[in-house]
């Protein structure tokens, strides 16, 4: 058990294994796959953040998604800004109206905030299947380029894009990791737990969430536009509501509000339906009742339930001698019983 | 310092409090006394900003702060400790009582000074700091509270039902506790329904019934006050 909860081990075994993947698996399609999981990682740690981390369930993330990608397309094919440039600006961009949709969203509450962004998501959508002129509509946008070199880098090989994909990953967890264990990490929680109390203590809990909403679709844009870059075309499904509920079946699965959860859901959902291809749509009758059955056993995902076990174990560590005493005592005590129930009989 | 001037509260179409005046002085400890549902935990949430006033106004040291949100409030120095002992459950006791110095983030040799000040207050803490808070027992909880309200360094500070499903050895203990607070300088405003313990420490009580003040005085007055011993000391 020890080697299970030495997390630094972990987390080294994890990040080497991803490093030597493209060496170990020279399939071009496993590759593939991989990459676009990284993807939809990155996109879920964004929803994590807010969704996991702060207690507000946000419905418009697969919206911001959307909007990087085009974004990141609009701008490196029809205005002809470097790939680089429109990156950071498809980001900043998506960013910047997400705050100004989280400074109205965030006036709303709980299962309030979920519709109010369930709408804002479908919205995005519309948008974008509807403006036709803009982005290619139903027929989709093509033509984006994958991501330009820099310097010495080239990044025109699905190898070298599985490696670019995989350092945003990376650095994406990195900033996750010092977030949440930081005073402003804490600050997230302590809303989720229960803003009111937040308040009593002194944080500005709008400030905060806004803030939280705005790194989360920060998270979430630059996935979108890696998207973009690599499948290079772009559809208007990909804001539509049921990519919203696979980031979050990713997110539930493996974990929500952990640190963890992302990768494992991802991977492990991924690969499920990889496996169950064969199945066509009816993969779903299987899905349905495994996510059903976890939801209810394990509320809170794979990773969450192995923190919970792990909890548990160190609680019951600290108690044993208590236990023990206690149970020696209730031995004998119902061995008095015994003896009595024996005299009486 | 703190004035409470002809407030009243509302939710909806219910007045919760209805024209409340009172004070407590610097350096006090005030007891605002009452059964459930009398209206105190309505008050202290007004006074933390969490309810807006109707009508009247809430100031300390003479300048209003009934119009401020909560954040700012604390900022002012006048800090809830809920009824409840609401903590975060799975943060350990040492991250509680970090958060409890969110208004002085910056301050981190402050920050140490405050959480010293309160292990040397209840010595527990420090022997389970790592623990998280939701493993602590009742006891502990609410010591855990109080200490994390200490650490923004309050001038005032609302304790509402210390007390409450407490064993009254801890009771006791609590008490003391919160006397030794105020002599350490901090003004002290007090919502309990153990009337004798609480007067026992506080200078000056107020009774409170159905959303209104019926009787005040310092605590000696109160005491021998034959109605208010009926009604919340037995005897």
């Amino acid at each position: 058990m020890a080697v299970f909860a030495n997390r630094r081990l972990w987390i080294a075994v994890l990040a080497a294994l991803a490093l030597a993947f493209p060496l170990l698996v020279t399939n071009s399609y496993y590759l593939h796959i991989m990459t676009i999981s990284f993807i939809w990682m990155i996109a879920v740690y964004g929803l994590n953040l807010f969704a996991g981390y702060t207690g507000y369930l946000s419905l418009a993330h697969a919206g911001f998604f959307a909007m990087g990608a085009y974004a990141l397309g609009i701008l490196t094919v029809k205005v002809g800004v470097p790939f680089w440039l429109a990156f950071v600006l498809a980001c900043l961009f998506t960013t910047l109206l997400g705050a100004v949709i989280g400074l109205v969203a965030l006036r709303t509450k709980e299962h309030f905030f979920a519709i109010y962004t369930l709408c804002v998501g479908y919205i995005i959508y519309l948008v974008i299947d509807k403006w036709d002129s803009l982005t290619g509509g139903v027929r989709g946008f093509i033509g984006i380029p994958a991501p330009a070199d820099i310097g010495p880098l080239s990044f025109q090989t699905p190898v070298a894009q599985y490696y670019l994909v995989l350092f945003f990953l990376f650095a994406v967890i990195f900033v996750m990791y010092r977030l949440v264990y930081s005073l402003t990490g804490r600050t997230y929680i302590a809303i989720r737990n229960s803003e009111e109390l937040a308040l009593t203590l002194g944080i500005s809990t709008m400030k905060n969430k806004l803030a939280s909403f705005v790194l989360s679709v920060f998270f979430t844009s630059l996935a979108g536009a890696l998207y973009a870059s690599f499948i290079r075309f772009l559809g208007p499904d990909i804001a539509y509501i049921s990519v919203m509920f696979d980031f979050l079946t990713y997110l539930l699965v493996g974990g929500i509000g952990t640190l963890a959860g992302p990768v494992v859901g991802t991977l492990l959902v991924t690969f499920l339906s990889q496996q169950l291809q064969f199945l066509q749509d009816y993969r779903m009758l299987i899905f349905g009742p495994i996510l059903t059955l976890l939801i209810i056993f394990y509320p809170h995902g794979i990773a969450g339930g192995f923190i919970r076990y792990q909890a548990k174990r160190k609680e019951a560590r600290r108690l044993e001698p208590e236990a023990n005493r206690a149970a020696a005592e209730l031995a004998v005590s119902s061995q008095g019983r015994g003896e009595r129930h024996a005299e009486e009989g | 310092m703190l004035e409470v001037a002809n407030v009243s509260v509302r939710y909806g179409s219910f007045t919760a409090i209805r024209d409340v005046t009172f004070s407590v002085k610097r350096g006090e400890i005030a007891v605002l006394l009452g059964a459930n549902g009398a209206g105190k935990s309505t008050l202290f949430r007004t006074i933390s900003g969490l309810h807006k006033p109707v009508r009247g106004e809430i100031r300390l040291d003479g300048e209003r702060i009934d119009s401020l949100p909560p954040d700012r409030i604390v900022g002012r120095g006048v800090v809830q400790c809920a009824e409840g002992r609401k903590l975060f459950p799975r943060m350990s006791v040492y991250e509680n009582l970090l958060m409890g110095a969110y208004v002085h983030r910056k301050d981190k040799e402050g920050i140490r000074r405050s959480i010293e000040h309160v292990y040397e207050l209840f010595p527990i803490l420090r022997d389970k700091q790592n623990a998280p808070a939701g493993s602590l027992s009742g006891g502990q909880q609410q010591m855990l509270a109080i200490g994390r309200a200490l650490m923004s360094r309050p001038s005032v500070l609302l304790l509402d039902e210390p007390s409450i499903g407490l064993a009254p050895l801890i009771v006791e203990q609590m008490f003391a506790t919160i006397k030794q607070i105020n002599e350490g300088g901090t003004t002290i405003l007090l919502a309990e329904q153990n009337a004798h313990a609480a007067l026992s420490i506080a200078h000056r009580g107020y009774v409170f019934e159905n959303g209104t003040i019926v009787a005040s005085g310092t605590a000696e007055e109160l005491l021998a006050n034959d109605d208010v011993r009926k009604a919340y000391i037995g005897a």
